[in-house]
């Protein structure tokens, strides 16, 4: 099954990520809170890297701003050569659609939607047309193991097929990078190791993936970590 | 998908949901019953006017027909007058008074007397009454009645009655009597349920009024030539002959209007505030929802889904409240505005043919426009709200909780 792979693309030397003196502040009441004190970080193409540290290091402030889905107080974020740091929302979220892929601690498919609408949700959002979505969606459930749940829903599903599902759905456009946040939090260690053995075949398949987590299983199955503390990368920056 | 998705929140909160969509009916409701009582009166009024198919009506000068007991004197002459116009097709004078008719057992003991409206008119072109059965006043001894007249006499048709215009209380004697038989039964458009009517020919009636009321008429009732214009046929009549107000269909529904308009503000407040309440119902129910999946929403901003749809997924969820609270709402407001129709139209003096609350399908397709178009407002701040929810704080305020 190579369903995920990349097009094979001229090669492209820059890195898929590229962070310069990155901060990221936040108003907490009267307090101003440093989340990210000037990172600077690559990740080159095809990597699939683990972005480890303890709780409020800003992993996750790091990953939102891989994933454009925040903006940084200063420095310079490029995706795949295009800087990301500064678009608009409209722009950010086309971005979001076609070149990123989000897998969250907690799922976070929609309830009512089959397994297969879950995964088809991004397409229809691309205007991808019904039957291709449908095709699509039902090789991404295959691919992660699911052809036989495609019209269950979410609470008929365990937390380990919630969250394959959820991988399908972060796969749904073809997006250059996955990003995953603490993707095995909430599983148990057995259904972790599952969705770790499926972070690395994808990333074999060519996906480029970025990982925030605690699990030092998921952080060890990485090809690279990153060790944050304080809101600086303290160790694996290049 | 936006469709599904909407949906799928409304079905959530299933119960939630229903209250919504009943309260939304309720509003709906009122909203249908005031669209229909504003209009309702003037519509079913004009509807009566109409239905007769005459286009004028003359009164004595100053006077509504039959808003007095003012009579016309010189009906001959008048409408001698009126035929000079090619204009007019058909006159129809009309002689109004009371009658009082004596009951007797079947001994032939006294047990009272029935009095009653009459009309003296011609039965060829009279705009009175519909006539239901038995044989109308063809001959100048014959008089129809409704039946509450009848139920009231305890006649029946073929019987023959002995019918006083006058009647002197205090020698308990009848003036103006005649004996009339009963030949058929009518219903007197503008008369009212519980009203007692009559009609005989109009020169029956003249000559049991004696010399006074000869050639009068309370009324006459003009039909215009079609394609004339009655308003200028009105003015016509008003300058020939000076004696009578001449009102058309238009004066008479201006000037009922110019009577109802205080009826119809309320009706309007009445109606606001319905759409108001079913307004703030919708963006209540919307704004919880947004607010409760405000996680879900800012995941979909994660994958990729746009402002722009989040915020036509949330006005889908308030239009679809609206939209089914609307459909109920008119089935209730068309069953409430019957009942109280009934209650209100039963009012004594009202004619029969008066409705306050008339359906009329543009009544319910405004009803539905306007909680539809409140639909759309409602679910525009919660969907604003929606649409700018900043992405990573509310998945991190999500993961929190």
């Amino acid at each position: 099954m190579t369903e995920p792979t990349q097009t094979p693309a001229a090669p492209d030397e820059r890195p898929i990520v590229s962070l310069r003196d990155v901060r990221r502040d936040y108003a907490l009441g009267a307090e101003r809170v440093h989340a990210l004190q000037g990172v600077t970080l690559d990740v080159e193409r095809g990597d699939y890297v683990a972005i480890v540290g303890p709780s409020g290091c800003g992993k996750s402030t790091l990953l939102n701003l891989i994933g454009v889905i925040d903006q940084p107080t200063s420095g310079t974020v490029e995706i795949g050569g295009k800087r990301v740091d500064d678009m608009s929302d409209w722009e950010a979220t086309s971005f979001r659609l076609y070149n990123i892929g989000f897998v969250f601690q907690r799922f976070y498919l929609m309830p009512i939607l089959s397994a297969l609408e879950n995964v088809a949700l991004p397409m229809a959002e691309a205007k991808v047309p019904r039957e291709e979505r449908r095709e699509r969606a039902a090789q991404l459930l295959a691919y992660v193991g699911l052809s036989n749940r495609e019209r269950h829903r979410p609470s008929e599903l365990s937390g380990g097929e919630q969250q394959r599902v959820a991988i399908a759905r972060a796969l749904a456009n073809r997006p250059t990078l996955v990003l995953a946040d603490e993707p095995t939090g909430e599983l148990d260690a057995h259904t972790g190791a599952e969705i770790i053995s499926l972070f690395q075949r994808l990333n074999a398949d060519g996906t480029t993936i970025v990982v925030v987590t605690h699990d030092e299983g998921l952080a060890d199955a990485a090809r690279r970590k990153i060790h944050m503390r304080d809101g600086k990368v303290v160790d694996g920056s290049a | 998908m936006r469709t599904t998705l909407a949906q799928a929140s409304l079905i959530r909160h299933r119960a939630r949901t229903l209250l919504a969509v009943l309260g939304v009916a309720v509003a709906a409701a009122m909203l249908l019953d005031m669209v229909m009582l504003a209009t309702g009166m003037r519509e079913s009024f004009r509807e009566l006017l109409v239905s007769r198919g005459f286009d004028l009506r003359l009164a004595p000068k100053g006077t509504l027909p039959f808003d007095t007991d003012a009579t016309i004197p010189g009906v001959a002459a008048i409408t001698s007058v009126l035929r000079n116009n090619p204009d007019i097709r058909e006159i129809s004078p009309v002689l109004g008074a009371s009658i009082h008719i004596p009951i007797r057992n079947r001994e032939g003991e006294g047990q009272g007397d029935v009095s009653s409206a009459v009309l003296g008119i011609d039965p060829t072109v009279q705009g009175d009454y519909e006539f239901l059965s038995g044989r109308d006043v063809t001959t100048p001894d014959a008089i129809v009645a409704n039946d509450y007249l009848i139920r009231r006499l305890r006649a029946r048709i073929g019987d023959t009655l002995a019918v006083a215009t006058g009647y002197d209380p205090q020698t308990r004697t009848y003036s103006g009597q005649r004996k009339l038989v009963l030949m058929g039964r009518a219903r007197f458009v503008y008369g009212a349920a519980d009203q007692s009517a009559a009609a005989v020919r109009r020169e029956t009636l003249e000559a049991m009024q004696g010399q006074a009321r000869r050639d009068h008429a309370s009324l006459f009732m003009i039909r215009v030539r079609t394609g004339a214009d009655p308003d200028r046929v009105r003015e016509w009549i008003e300058t020939y002959i000076p004696s009578v107000s001449a009102i058309s269909i238009a004066t008479a529904i201006a000037q009922v209007d110019q009577r109802l308009s205080y009826f119809r503000q309320l009706a309007f407040i009445l109606g606001a505030v319905s759409l108001f309440v079913g307004f703030l119902l919708v963006t209540t129910l919307v704004t919880v929802s947004v607010n409760e999946h405000s996680g879900e929403i800012a995941v979909m901003r994660a994958i990729g889904v746009s402002r722009a749809h989040v915020v036509q997924q949330v006005v889908l969820e308030g239009v679809a409240i609206s939209f089914a609270g609307a459909l109920i709402g008119l089935g209730l407001g068309l069953a409430t505005a019957r009942y109280l129709n009934a209650i209100l139209s039963a009012f004594p003096g009202l004619p029969m043919a008066i409705d306050f609350f008339l359906f009329q399908p543009s009544a319910a397709w405004t009803a539905l426009a306007l909680l539809v178009a409140s639909g759309i407002a409602a679910g525009v701040y919660p969907a604003w709200r929606a649409a700018s929810l900043p992405i990573a704080e509310s998945l991190r305020r999500e993961a929190i909780a």
